[in-house]
Order: structure tokens, then C-alpha cells, then sequence
């Protein structure tokens, strides 16, 4: 098995309260089923929207965020797959996806070569 | 964990209340921005963190965070709630003035103030339904154009009116004086009677948001019941009326949609502890003098209740109930249900007599269910072919295809009856 990193960019901020429920019941249903599978290494964190960039030597400071909010990155999950195809595979259940989201699967890499 | 059915939706309502207390009702969009930011925020959070051991506490403790944001950044720029308003300059007062708006016994309150608010003297009724969906409801324009078959752009302008009248007012209707009171709930109850029947007789949108509906009408209900100003026996009449209706939803619709006529309903289908509940609110309902349209309905609703088959519906006691009913409210419906509660009771002769006496009658020119009440009695009376004419004419006015469907069959009975009699 190898590890991949989930980044979720975009999220749904519009929707009556029944849709957004219904949304987060979709997410809820996701992530049961990869863990189900045993594919969750870390379920992750969610990520605020705004905070700050340090850049250079100069180390200036500006605030973020860094990008439009659809190419946000707004949580990561680790994920456990055979593949990167698998890993790929899997993330297409991800109902980021139906709110015009996307979800970038990055393998980790490892130490011993 | 799992949420419970339309929690957000739910909580929606409590928290645009409260949070427009604070802010005003001038600032109602305001007020709704910051209980959409509770759920994007929830959604964020929850889908990691699972759902929190009290989802709605967490919702609400959010929106109220959210609430002092706003309140911190715009206090200068914006006037919030004016009988509020000393307490919010104050950064020492902010906090405190805030916790106690959110406090459970403020919650409710404040979702009363927003019903009197919406059923505003000024706004049709209709306009008041649609607003109370949106507020206290929680639905979308979309869901409630959805709901009660009208154009979003219609609902748009219902809800534009509404803002238009809460900016220019700008503050929240208080919980009136004891003696205001019934004077101040009569909108109300008729605001919440059009949407449970919209959810009930609303003959055009599908079964699962009709039920949505009623439900909705009873949740509201519930909230006046348990707020000493809208405890009263009339509010107890209400309650029993719509739980003695909504016990006999899952009766009256077959799996394809359609309407099943009261003789062939399944009984057993109905919801006991439903009527179980229309029974304790019936009783109480009659502490005190009142006798309102909603005793009597529920009293009519209540018959039907006990009836084990359609052959012991007590119509002699409905007709009397309709007598009375009639004398408070005169509308041609009223008297088109008391003319087939007596065509029950003595026969269908006399209740075509009856049917042809209605005064007003003109005004159910439209209404499929005065030719359908001719039909029935006419075939009741060994005259499938007239009754056929009768029912013929239902279907033309019919408003939905389960109407329609409804029709086609009593019609295709009277054929049959027809052809039999013809055989002879």
C-alpha cells in the first residue's frame, strides 16, 4: 500500500439549510466508506480560508488568502491506496466535486527508494 | 453520529430569529447571511471533525460568535436592533446583551416575535406563509416555489415586499400585552391553517413536500402551545385539528400518488399516537368558552378519527358540527361539506336538495369537488348515467393528475353501473 494526500480546493457556501445538509451527509457518507475500506491513514483537518503567506529572505508577510477562494485549499486528507490509480479512482466519490470543487491526489513520497 | 432529519433546516429558523432580534428586522438578510455562514462553517468543520455531541448548540454558539463579529465591525456604519442599541455600543455590554438573546428561553421568544412579524396586517396571507418558510422555516425561494407551486420570481417579489415593510418598520413586532393577544394570533392561525392544507389539500406537487408542509404547520403550532402567549384553547383546537389530519396522511395517497376516496382508505394505516395527540389537545381546547371554526373542525376531524370503518362514521353528529361551523364562517366550502355530511346522514336525495341550495354557489363554479358531491349522490340514488354527466364535468375542472386519476375512476364505477342496469 502506498500514501496519497487528498487536497480539497472549493466548497459549497450557497444552498438552502436542507441542501447543505444534505451535502454534509454526502461528505459523511464518503469518508465512511473509504475508512470502511480501510483507506484513511488520517481523516486530516479543515483549513480556514484566510491566514497569512511569509516569503524571503526578507521573510515579508502579507495576508492571505493566496488565490481565488474556488482554488483554495480547504482540508487535506491522507489516504491509504494499492496506486496512484486507485487513489484517483477512489477520490471521484468525493461530493466536492458536485459544487464545481476538485480534489488533487499527490502521493507521498517515500524514504526508502 | 447522524443528524437527525432536517436539523439545519430546523435550526435555521431559531437562529434567524434570534440573530434578528439582535440585529433588527431591518437587517433580516443580514441576519440570514450569518446563519448561512453557521452552515458553511458547519460543513467545513463537521465533515472532518464528525458531527459535535449537540450539532445545534455548536450551530447556534457559532452564529452568535459570527453575530459579534459583525456587530464589532459594523456598529458605526449600521443600526442594529434600536431597542437594543445602548447595549451594543458598549463593548462591556456587547457580550452579555448577546449570551442573553441566546439563551433558550430568549430562543423562543424571539422565534414568536419573528411569527407575529411575519403575519404583518399588511402582507397578504400568502405573503405571510411564504415568509414564515423562508424565516422560520428555513426553506429556499426555490423550495417554496417549490412547495406551493408558484414562480420563484413570484416568490421574490412576496419576500421583496415583506423586507421593503420590515426596513421601513424597523423594529420587531413585540410579544403583545396579554389582552392584544388573540387579536394578534388570529393571523397567525391563519397563516399556519393555509400552509398544513397547502401540505394537505395542495393538490399539485408531490407527496414527500406536501408532508414536509404539514409538518411544518404542526412544528409551528408546537411553538405557540409552548409559549405562554400562544397557549390558549384556541391554539389547543388547532393543534388537535392538524394531528387529527396528519394522522390520516398516510391513508389517503396510494403508492402512485394518487388520492384514495374515504370509503376505500385503509384505517389501519392511520397514526394512532397521532390521534392519540388530537384527542389530549381536543380536550384541552375546551377549557375555556371559546367555540372557534378550529373546535369545530377538529371536532368534525375527530369523528372521522373514531370511526373504525367508513359504514360507522357518525354523519347525524358531523352535520351538527357543520350547523355550527357554518353559522360562524358562511363559506360556499363550508356549506358544500355540510351539504354531503347530510346527504350521508339522510340520504342522497336530500343532499342534492341541499347541494342546489347553496347560497354563493356561483363562487364554486371552478371547484371539482361540487360536481363530484353531485355525482356521488346521484349514483348513491341508482343514477350511474347522471352521475357519469356529474363527474364528467369534475374531471374538466380537475387541478392535478391525481385529481384527475380520482375522477376517471368514480366515473368508470358510474359506466359500469350504467352498463349493469342496461343488462337488466
Amino acid at each position: 500500500m502506498s500514501e496519497f494526500t487528498y487536497l480539497f480546493r472549493g466548497r459549497k457556501t450557497s444552498g438552502s439549510p436542507e441542501e447543505m445538509q444534505k451535502h454534509f451527509e454526502k461528505w459523511a457518507a464518503w469518508f465512511k466508506e473509504l475508512s470502511a475500506k480501510g483507506h484513511i491513514k488520517d481523516i486530516g483537518h479543515p483549513l480556514e480560508g484566510v491566514g497569512k503567506l511569509v516569503k524571503g529572505k526578507q521573510k515579508t508577510v502579507t495576508d492571505g488568502p493566496f488565490a481565488e477562494a474556488k482554488d483554495v485549499v480547504g482540508g487535506f486528507t491522507l489516504v491509504e491506496a494499492r496506486d496512484l490509480e486507485q487513489a484517483v479512482e477512489l477520490s471521484k466519490g468525493c461530493p466536492i466535486l458536485e459544487v464545481g470543487g476538485s480534489v488533487e491526489v499527490r502521493p507521498i513520497q517515500k524514504m526508502n527508494m | 453520529m447522524e443528524l437527525s432529519d432536517h436539523l439545519f433546516r430546523r435550526e435555521a429558523g431559531r437562529m434567524v430569529s434570534t440573530v434578528t432580534r439582535i440585529f433588527g428586522v431591518h437587517n433580516l438578510a443580514l441576519a440570514e447571511d450569518v446563519v448561512q455562514d453557521a452552515f458553511c462553517r458547519a460543513l467545513e468543520v463537521w465533515k472532518f471533525r464528525g458531527v459535535p455531541e449537540n450539532p445545534s448548540a455548536w450551530l447556534m454558539t457559532t452564529a452568535k460568535n459570527r453575530a459579534v463579529d459583525i456587530l464589532r465591525r459594523e456598529r458605526t456604519a449600521r443600526t442594529f436592533a434600536p431597542e437594543l442599541g445602548r447595549l451594543l455600543e458598549s463593548e462591556w455590554t456587547l457580550v452579555p446583551t448577546v449570551e442573553e438573546q441566546f439563551a433558550a428561553s430568549a430562543i423562543k421568544d424571539d422565534q414568536l416575535r419573528m411569527m407575529f412579524s411575519c403575519c404583518h396586517p399588511e402582507l397578504s396571507t400568502e405573503a405571510q406563509v411564504t415568509l414564515i418558510l423562508k424565516t422560520l422555516c428555513g426553506f429556499s425561494v426555490s423550495e417554496i416555489a417549490h412547495a406551493l407551486l408558484a414562480s420563484e420570481d413570484s416568490i421574490e417579489k412576496r419576500l421583496g415586499r415583506a423586507r421593503k415593510l420590515f426596513r421601513l418598520s424597523g423594529t420587531f413586532v413585540e410579544i403583545p400585552n396579554a389582552s392584544d393577544i388573540p387579536k394578534r394570533l388570529e393571523p397567525v392561525y391563519q397563516a399556519i391553517y393555509l400552509l398544513f392544507n397547502e401540505g394537505y389539500h395542495g393538490s399539485r406537487s408531490e407527496p414527500k413536500v406536501r408532508e414536509d408542509l404539514c409538518l411544518e404547520a404542526i412544528r409551528l403550532s408546537l411553538l405557540l402551545y409552548e409559549h405562554p402567549a400562544g397557549e390558549n384553547p384556541k391554539t389547543h383546537a388547532l393543534l388537535a385539528l392538524l394531528c387529527f389530519h396528519a394522522a390520516r396522511l398516510p391513508g389517503r395517497i396510494d403508492e402512485e400518488g394518487d388520492l384514495i376516496q374515504l370509503e376505500m382508505q385503509d384505517r389501519s394505516k392511520w397514526d394512532r399516537d397521532l390521534i392519540a395527540k388530537g384527542f389530549h389537545f381536543l380536550e384541552k381546547s375546551s377549557m375555556g368558552n371559546e367555540l372557534s371554526e378550529y373546535h369545530l373542525e377538529a371536532g368534525i376531524a375527530s369523528l372521522h378519527c373514531l370511526a373504525r370503518s367508513y359504514e360507522e362514521i357518525d354523519w347525524a353528529k358531523i352535520l351538527e358540527l357543520y350547523d355550527v361551523l357554518y353559522r360562524i364562517r358562511p363559506s360556499p366550502i363550508v356549506a358544500l361539506n355540510r351539504a354531503v355530511a347530510l346527504g350521508n346522514a339522510r340520504g342522497p336525495e336530500e343532499g342534492l336538495t341541499e347541494l342546489s341550495k347553496i347560497p354563493d354557489r356561483a363562487k364554486l363554479k371552478d371547484y371539482p369537488f361540487y360536481p363530484a358531491a353531485q355525482g356521488e349522490f346521484h349514483f348513491l340514488a341508482g343514477r350511474p348515467d347522471e352521475a357519469a354527466k356529474h363527474f364528467e364535468g369534475a374531471m374538466k375542472l380537475a387541478r392535478s393528475r391525481s385529481e384527475t386519476n380520482f375522477f376517471e375512476r368514480k366515473l368508470k364505477a358510474c359506466r359500469l353501473g350504467a352498463a349493469q342496469i342496461n343488462d337488466r
